[in-house]
């Protein structure tokens, strides 16, 4: 795995909110592959690939991958066993 | 905590270009009055989306460069060779343009005085731009909290914002600032010539042991180099934060 294309999990927050409804960069989220939490801003991520992919920056599984197509985006949760949201 | 955390709807704001300020021969800070801005924190960053006549899209995401300023947005932009997004951004765009903008985003590399410091800024190339937001942040206020703040750029005309870090390391009181140059540095060049690594953090940068908020943005390799020297020198990671740039199609 090159450790020179990847960028942090902040560049999503933006696509995050549309999701989510609110800002998630600093939400922990949990690896279902090596169990590792990191906050979302923290996750590794690939952009130069047809989608957005999320990796765990322990193990390296693949979280998330989100692909834009117009106006829908896929959200594959892969293996992210949970994700933190505040609710009000 | 970044207050707009909690359930808001993301939306495209239509903002119009009311500035433009050449910060190099490959920069620019674009001004852009932004109609409902909620305010933002110093290290967040906006969603830029530009929509071709024939409906093509291409969206990137920029660091905000100064503290929240009623509904005025700065951000700082550097040309990526063969981008085509920052090409436009510095090349063609006017006052008077208008673009679509959404944000602010992120509230995990975020910084205002209430968190406190002292603070340990390391930015590589356009890497600075989040960090000099913290930084004007900081000076604005009036905050007594310790800044040192360390860029790496190729040359010495890539610095970005040098006049007035120059000023600000003079002037103001607690705040250092020192550049380093990778490739080329003119005879006399006062500051350092190599990569940061471990032994410039260990004379320039904060001690483990003052317990500094270390901020760290550039491209990955540098983040990489700089965050790991950082934690071998014995800094707790949850007090060495970092954003990885880059290469996004510019």
């Amino acid at each position: 795995m090159s450790t020179q294309s990847h960028v942090d999990g902040n560049v999503l927050g933006g696509m995050l909110i549309e999701m989510f409804g609110a800002e998630m960069t600093d939400r922990r989220g949990c690896c279902g592959e090596c169990g590792a939490m990191n906050t979302m801003g923290a996750m590794h991520v690939y952009v130069d690939a047809p989608g957005d992919v999320m990796r765990c920056p322990a193990c390296q599984a693949v979280l998330m991958v989100l692909t834009r197509i117009e106006s829908v985006v896929r959200v594959n949760m892969a293996h992210m066993a949970w994700i933190e949201v505040a609710v009000e | 905590m970044v207050g707009t955390a909690v359930s808001r709807r993301l939306t495209w704001i239509v903002a119009e270009v009311v500035g433009l300020i050449d910060e190099t021969a490959t920069a620019r800070s674009i001004v852009l009055h932004c109609p409902g801005w909620v305010g933002h924190v110093a290290g967040q960053h906006v969603d830029i989306r530009l929509t071709a006549e024939d409906g093509y899209q291409a969206q990137r995401s920029y660091s905000i460069a100064a503290p929240a300023d009623g509904e005025k947005v700065v951000i700082t932009v550097e040309l990526v060779d063969g981008g085509e997004v920052s090409p436009y951004l510095i090349e063609d765009l006017i006052v008077g343009d208008r673009i679509e903008v959404r944000g602010p985003i992120g509230g995990y590399f975020v910084w205002e005085p209430g968190r406190g410091g002292p603070l340990q800024l390391l930015g590589g190339g356009s890497g600075v731009v989040p960090l000099m937001a913290m930084l004007r942040a900081r000076v604005e206020v009036g905050s007594d909290i310790s800044v040192r703040y360390l860029s790496s750029a190729r040359s010495p005309d890539r610095i970005l914002y040098r006049a007035e870090l120059e000023r600000l390391g003079r002037e103001a009181r607690d705040v250092d600032v020192l550049h380093t140059l990778t490739r080329e540095h003119p005879d006399g060049w006062p500051g350092l010539t190599r990569r940061v690594d471990a032994e410039m953090l260990e004379d320039h940068a904060f001690g483990a042991g003052e317990e500094p908020l270390c901020f760290v943005c550039g491209p990955t390799p540098f983040v990489e180099a700089v965050a790991t020297a950082l934690v071998a020198l014995g800094h707790r990671p949850d007090r060495v934060k970092t954003e990885r740039f880059g290469p996004t199609g510019g």
